[in-house]
């Protein structure tokens, strides 16, 4: 296959193209070299790696603590998925049992989290598809969501939410009535966004059966997350290795069929409805107790206590010079991000820094496949497949 | 190895009986089953786990290491049998003078980009692999970046003293 495109390439009557690194309809720095016969993709390469940071290089000269802001800059729509994927990395590696009521909290934050960036994804999908008006007003209630992070930890994007162990401080009252208000505003507002989309007859011309995959295709590209979901695959880490407590809630793992950009979009969609009753649940549910786990080697002691005792002067001491001992070992950790399969591989020598940290991506992975997927599909369609795998250029060149 | 879980045993069991010369090390840190490998024998045993009999039909993770002990290079798959549930991680080492490694880009197309950024960052040749270029970093850089040697900071600065607090 792949010889024959080349011989083809070479002849006189295909022009090639520069998509990217910046154009407007490619949302982040991605650049495809495409071969075109007049609209047609004959060929296309992807290039990545134009705003790598050597996260992985960082990581190994940074404490622990100080690590999780690194997290927030792979998938930023999400940011908190990643921050509590790290902070339970570490928990493993540490042994720590964090009490039920921190686990419940989590699972609201990541799933509002979710919520965030499967609304990002859906929006911006109908956007290329020319529907500029659902965009504008579901995009009021991811706002809603960052009001919610920044009651809680002060920032929207980069949210370095969360400490090794639990939470900084307990939610506080305006932050359970922020929650309140989302789950009766936004169901409301998503019903609304589905009815003006989901059936849309011109969205789902261009996007039924546009960049299409086969289950056996998206196992073997490793695709996680909705994207593999679409193809009718139900592999989903909160159901296969519950963690923070996901075991105790009820829901189900929408799954496609067709795995192309429509069922992509629906799966998101589903998951979306999913988060909610997550959330009410976790509200319904949530234990009395503490916010973080007895861990004073880690977790920084309140304020007043290092004023005024020797222990937590010393533990602050310590956190802050990232002067603690953690255990030898190597520990593997994933969490469901909101576009896959978030690993986490740390290897600890017993030092102040992880000796290796590895993020498997779950987007650098999928990207791959882009390439393949758009070959012999037209310009337009390349763009829509784009927006439908949910790229996030943060986590693609780490 | 004495274990816990079942289906570890099973594949421990099955893996010695195929391929007990080439495996050097099993152990179960924090419930993982990993086992260490010797580098010229992968590709057999990771196409025997990925047959339909083993079911490890997913290739979590590929990633390079860089054990300044013994001066080695090394590669860590992680693979995911989906049907059980059960995850392996698979470990190699390769001398630092010819790191070369057996590519799985013909068992599992994930490998592919995994594999060039492992090449990208630590210089693992993967025998093999179709179009085994730098992904992340430029083209023309003639170094290793992820290799202990190349430490974060400049190494030729005096003004900074890290005996206390860095590593």
């Amino acid at each position: 296959m792949i010889e024959s495109i080349n011989d083809k390439i070479s002849g006189e009557n295909y022009n090639t193209i520069n998509l990217g690194p910046t154009h407007p309809a490619t949302h982040g720095i991605f650049q495809n070299v495409l071969t075109m016969d007049g609209e047609k993709i004959i060929h296309a390469e992807s290039t990545v790696g134009y705003i790598h940071r050597a996260f992985e290089k960082l990581a190994e000269r940074r404490p622990y603590n100080q690590i999780t802001p690194i997290t927030d800059r792979l998938n930023y729509c999400s940011a908190p998925i990643n921050n509590m994927g790290w902070e339970m990395t570490v928990e493993k590696l540490l042994g720590v049992q964090t009490p039920k009521k921190v686990d419940y909290m989590r699972v609201i934050i990541m799933e509002l989290a979710r919520i965030a960036d499967h609304v990002i994804c859906n929006s911006i999908l109908a956007v290329d598809c020319g529907a500029l008006t659902g965009f504008t007003y579901i995009f009021q209630q991811r706002e809603k969501i960052y009001e919610i992070f920044e009651s809680i930890c002060g920032a929207r994007l980069t949210t370095n939410i969360g400490r090794i162990g639990g939470f900084e401080r307990d939610f506080s009252e305006q932050t359970w009535k922020l929650i309140k208000d989302f789950l009766t505003e936004f169901p409301k507002a998503f019903r609304e966004y589905e009815s003006l989309v989901n059936r849309n007859r011109i969205f789902m011309d261009r996007t039924i059966g546009t960049g299409p995959m086969t289950p056996e295709n998206a196992l073997n590209y490793g695709f996680t997350g909705p994207n593999l979901r679409a193809t009718g695959l139900d592999y989903d880490v909160r159901v296969m290795n519950p963690y923070s407590s996901y075991q105790d809630f009820d829901f189900t793992i929408p799954v496609g069929k067709q795995g192309d950009s429509y069922d992509r979009y629906m799966v998101r969609s589903a998951e979306m409805w999913n988060s909610i009753s997550i959330i009410q649940q976790a509200m319904n549910k949530m234990p009395e107790g503490p916010y973080h786990a007895d861990v004073p080697e880690f977790y920084l002691p309140p304020k007043e206590d290092v004023y005024t005792k020797m222990e937590a002067l010393i533990y602050h001491f310590k956190i802050i010079m990232g002067e603690t001992k953690v255990p030898i070992g190597e520990v593997y950790h994933s969490v469901e991000g909101a576009n896959g399969e978030l690993g986490f591989y740390l290897v600890s020598d017993g030092g102040r820094t992880p000796y290796r940290l590895h993020f498997r991506r779950p987007c650098f992975i999928a990207y791959q496949a882009y390439a393949k997927m758009i070959e012999g599909s037209v310009l337009s369609d390349a763009i829509i497949t784009m927006s439908s795998l949910n790229i996030i250029a943060g986590e693609l060149d780490a | 190895m004495e274990s816990n879980n079942a289906e570890h045993t099973k594949i421990v069991e099955a893996l010695n009986s195929r391929f007990a010369s080439s495996i050097k090390e099993i152990a179960e840190p924090f419930g993982a089953l990993t086992i260490s490998v010797d580098s010229n024998n992968i590709k057999s045993i990771i196409a025997f786990l990925a047959s339909e009999e083993m079911g490890f039909s997913f290739l979590t993770d590929v990633c390079g290491m860089h054990y300044d002990t013994t001066d080695e290079l090394g590669v860590v798959y992680h693979i995911h049998n989906l049907y059980t549930n059960t995850r392996i991680r698979l470990k190699t080492r390769l001398p630092k003078a010819k790191p070369e490694i057996d590519s799985m880009v013909s068992l599992f197309k994930s490998a592919n980009w995994q594999e060039r950024e492992t090449y990208d960052f630590y210089g693992i040749i993967f025998k093999g692999h179709p179009d085994l270029r730098r992904i992340l970093n430029m083209d023309e850089m003639d170094y290793f970046p992820l290799r202990k040697e190349y430490a974060l900071e400049d190494g030729t600065r005096t003004d900074k003293n890290d005996t206390m607090f860095g590593r």
